[in-house]
């Protein structure tokens, strides 16, 4: 059994539900994350100019990180634009959304950069597509990284 | 049985009209029963490998071009045993009719065909317009599976010589048409992957020397469809240089726009000696001492050395 004590609680939660599952049922749960991606607030929606594409993604995905302040430490937030006849990237999208939406700074640099693979997706959508959620992962995290720099120069 | 093919006035201008159905033909058939009775048998290929699960034609199977057509260890595709297994599956017989249709203006669903077509499959169409074509005119789709009666499938060994170019094929071939469909981009050597696609990149940029650059996307319509005999001949005779009866290799960046243009001459057009380069300019942007021509010109052959 792969351990993964590194992950944060509800990114762990996701990745046992993947692998508690066979192939076919793992793409059906990332059909359902597709379908809980949350839309774009206003005020981003208004601004497409604020996200970023992520160009490894086959499909446009675009994202953007914000740091949330709170008296007991900053978060971060995650915001993501896929369209639906794009339901794989947006699954991602999803997972990354639920598994890191929220957390402080450290715990999502600290996400191993291969953790995609743990959810054992890379048989059923092959190699290729897995490296657009590699990508997506990495983009968040030089994001989120560029932003701790900004904040504490 | 083979199901009678469609005859309109714009599919009446084509080389081979049989091999496009309309979304009204397809709706007619299904709704007469056709592939309840097992004669027609509907595919949906695209691009998303999850795009089938959130709506899909009634009736309708999936296939997908990556897991299910290209071998998983060696870079080609699947052998007569496993097209044969698949398509078995799918309850696809040797003499059904299959209809396949997808997204992007079916550039996976040629692909899809152009993969039957070298294991010889008689009767395979396309659905002119796809799958946006399909749902733009409010016609139904589910998310119910479609529960498939497994049918028999004869092994049938890929015949790739025909339809299907490789490396040294294309050298030797130099001299004669080729048709490069990738972007102009990716045409001159500015970029050497198509935007958003990086991990198909290539090590050198550029072109086959003397390809006419036609992107696969202008033989389609705003809609999807293909465009008219008198447009595709416009495009392809007019603009590229192709004469009736060329022998004419299609290339792109891993086969798929290319199968696109491949229908495009094959059976709108009427030329019959067409290949597919799958390989493509993810082989041969990283081929060592293959000849590659920079810019928007379409360059000169090399002279023997």
């Amino acid at each position: 059994m792969t351990t993964t004590p590194v992950l944060p609680p509800a990114l762990a939660d996701i990745v046992d539900d993947f692998q508690a599952l066979d192939e076919p049922e793992r793409l059906q749960l990332l059909l359902e994350f597709s379908r809980s991606l949350p839309p774009l607030p206003e005020r981003l929606t208004d601004h497409p100019e604020l996200l970023e594409q992520v160009v490894e993604c086959q499909t446009p995905l675009f994202l953007t990180v914000e740091t949330e302040k709170h008296d007991d430490g900053d978060v971060i937030r995650l915001f993501f634009k896929a369209p639906p006849e794009a339901p794989t990237t947006r699954g991602f999208a999803g997972v990354l959304h639920e598994g890191l939406d929220g957390l402080p700074a450290t715990d999502i640099l600290a996400i191993p950069d291969d953790m995609p693979d743990l959810l054992g997706l890379t048989r059923a959508i092959t190699p290729l597509r897995m490296r657009g959620m590699s990508a997506m992962l990495g983009r968040i995290k030089r994001k989120v990284a560029a932003a701790g720099r900004a904040s504490a120069g | 049985m083979p199901i009678a093919a469609e005859t309109n006035k714009k599919f009446a201008a084509y080389a081979h009209p049989d091999r496009l159905v309309s979304t009204h033909w397809l709706a007619d058939a299904l709704a007469a029963g056709a592939a309840a009775d097992g004669s027609l048998v509907l595919v949906e290929s695209d691009e998303d490998v999850l795009l089938y699960e959130t709506g899909h034609i009634p009736g309708a199977v999936k296939i997908d071009w990556h897991t299910d057509l290209n071998d998983e260890v060696t870079r080609d595709y699947v052998d007569g045993p496993a097209f044969a297994q698949l398509a078995a599956a799918k309850g696809i017989s040797r003499d059904s009719t299959v209809v396949i249709y997808g997204d992007k203006s079916n550039w996976w669903a040629a692909y899809a065909l152009w993969v039957f077509t070298l294991f010889g499959h008689e009767d395979v169409r396309l659905l002119d317009g796809g799958r946006d074509k399909w749902i733009a005119e409010g016609r139904d789709v589910t998310t119910k599976s479609t529960k498939v009666e497994p049918a028999e499938y004869p092994v049938v060994e890929r015949s790739d010589a025909p339809i299907r170019a490789f490396k040294d094929d294309v050298l030797a071939h130099l001299g004669n048409p080729l048709i490069d469909v990738r972007s102009p981009e990716e045409y001159s050597g500015q970029r050497t992957h198509m935007p958003a696609y990086p991990q198909e990149g290539a090590m050198r940029g550029g072109h086959i020397p003397t390809a006419a650059s036609i992107p696969w996307g202008r033989a389609a319509a705003q809609d999807g469809t293909y465009r008219s005999r008198d447009e595709l001949e416009a495009l392809y005779l007019d603009e590229a240089g192709l004469k009736p009866g060329d022998d004419v290799v299609a290339y792109c960046r891993i086969g798929e726009r290319s199968s696109h243009t491949w229908f495009a001459l094959k059976y709108l057009l009427g030329f019959d000696t067409v290949r597919n380069y799958d390989g493509s300019w993810t082989e041969w942007g990283n081929a060592v001492r293959v000849p590659i021509a920079k810019g928007s010109e379409r360059g000169d052959l090399p002279t023997a050395r």
